[in-house]
């Protein structure tokens, strides 16, 4: 009987410090991959030793098959991004919902939230006849944050660092959002620019600045978007470049890319939500341009 | 040398390339042309699979939750109810209880001033009787005083004056008359 009580705490203490030891394993484990990777890097790269930063390389658009030539068809870096937002977003919105629990599991409950949060802000914003068009800015706003944070894989390629693809997606609103503008309200959404609040000597003054105002919209829209993603991935690239040209001392660098990493995450996140706010916020003039 | 100078910038600016992979408009016909399908594949992804889907989930939980509360509150109801119909029943046997002790109480009243009454009566008869032995026992005594009174006035008269003849009538009439004096 006594023997087999102690055989019992015997295993009980073993079990904790089994654990134990496997949480410092998995530190230590982790430790030595960082420190591998940082020994790979500091070895291979061919700017050891001098200033050698070409921030905006990673930009480039590449043939995925080799080759330099670049038509409209060929698939590059950019198909294969764009096709890893596809999968990310399959695998968060349809794999993550597979269960269709009344309990969501983890996955469920993300691809939920975000349904929901995007829903909430058009139905804020734009009200709720904007509701209709929820799934396309739903589209862009799931495109630009998988974009955003798939380009924040060391190596990877941000597509919506590109003028032409925020371009596009800038044009579309302004386009979609300027015909459905006239297509609901006729010449009335002209009424958009003249400010029937404002004394009537101010009014065409004000129509200009507003007709400005309303075609740079897509430009700010766009520059907005693909500028602040490719300063920060520009940064980020030309901190590592000085952690590479200073051996030891790169420390200090490495720890101002781990920072600035930080701070891109924030910026993948807000600038997503701030295109898409800002798509709701034209929906809105386009459904009611009356002020 | 300044040839040379010149050559190598040249040489380094096409190696570079064009400052900003952005602005090579070259690119740029690929990269729509990409980000048109990977847009369409996303939106036929979201509005054909996963946006019905969650709307149903969210739907069918948002059901679950109001059945549930309709539910919690319809037995909340029952709940009030049966309470008041507890209320109720301990209120009715309360008042049935305290009317079953006043109809008892008033039977007992009535009983107990029945007796009082038939008592009060018996005693009356009692005491009317007894009044009237009394009256009939008084009467015969005041009789007696009378007939011993007139007895003791014959023997007096008869010692005072022997031999004279006693005139009983008018002995009697003297001593009713002094005795009722």
């Amino acid at each position: 009987m006594r023997t087999r009580r102690i055989k019992v705490v015997a295993s009980e203490s073993t079990n904790t410090t089994g654990t134990q030891s496997k949480g410092n394993g998995r530190v230590i484990a982790y430790g030595l991959i960082a420190l591998a990777v940082v020994l790979f890097g500091l070895a291979y790269a061919d700017g050891y030793g001098k200033l050698a930063i070409a921030p905006m390389d990673q930009f480039k658009v590449k043939p995925l098959f080799g080759g330099d030539t670049i038509a409209w068809y060929t698939p590059t870096n950019v198909t294969f991004w764009l096709g890893m937002s596809i999968l990310s977003i399959f695998a968060l919105m349809v794999m993550g919902t597979r269960g269709r629990a009344v309990v969501p599991s983890r996955g469920q409950s993300m691809a939920e939230l975000s349904y929901g949060f995007v829903r909430k802000m058009v139905e804020d914003v734009a009200g709720k006849d904007a509701l209709p068009y929820f799934p396309f800015i739903f589209t862009a706003f799931l495109f630009i944050l998988s974009a955003n944070f798939l380009g924040l894989i060391p190596s990877s390629f941000t597509t919506t660092s590109h003028i032409a693809v925020t371009a596009i997606l800038a044009m579309g609103v302004f386009f979609t959002v300027t015909v459905l503008g006239f297509v609901k309200s006729g010449f009335g959404f002209l009424s958009l620019f003249w400010v029937a609040s404002a004394p009537l000597a101010l009014r065409p003054v004000l129509a200009i600045i507003e007709l400005i105002s309303y075609f740079v919209r897509p430009v700010s829209h766009s520059i907005r978007l693909a500028g602040n993603l490719m300063a920060g991935h520009a940064v980020l690239k030309v901190f590592a470049g000085f952690a590479g040209a200073m051996g030891l001392a790169g420390i200090a660098p490495i720890l101002g890319v781990v920072a600035i990493y930080g701070l891109e995450v924030l910026v993948s996140a807000i600038q997503a939500y701030v295109f898409t706010i800002l798509t709701c916020v034209y929906l809105k003039d386009a459904l009611h341009p009356h002020h | 040398m300044a040839e040379n100078v010149t050559n190598d910038s040249v040489s380094v600016a096409h190696a570079s390339g064009p400052g900003m992979p952005q602005l090579d408009f070259a690119t740029f016909p690929n990269q729509i042309f990409w980000l048109v399908i990977a847009l369409v594949a996303i939106y036929f992804i979201l509005s054909r699979i996963a946006l019905p889907r969650i709307a149903a989930v969210l739907a069918e939980r948002q059901g679950a939750l109001t059945n549930d509360l309709a539910a919690a509150e319809e037995l909340k109801q029952r709940a009030v109810a049966a309470e008041a119909a507890y209320q109720k029943a301990l209120a009715d046997a309360r008042s049935e209880a305290s009317k079953i002790a006043d109809e008892t109480r008033a039977a007992i009243q009535a009983d107990l001033g029945k007796a009082i009454a038939r008592a009060d009566d018996e005693i009356a008869a009692k005491t009317a009787e007894s009044e009237a032995r009394i009256t009939e026992i008084r009467a015969g005594a005041l009789r007696s005083i009378e007939d011993v009174a007139a007895d003791v006035a014959g023997d007096i008269v008869s010692a005072v004056a022997p031999g004279q003849k006693v005139d009983a009538k008018a002995l009697a009439a003297a001593v009713a008359a002094r005795v009722k004096g």
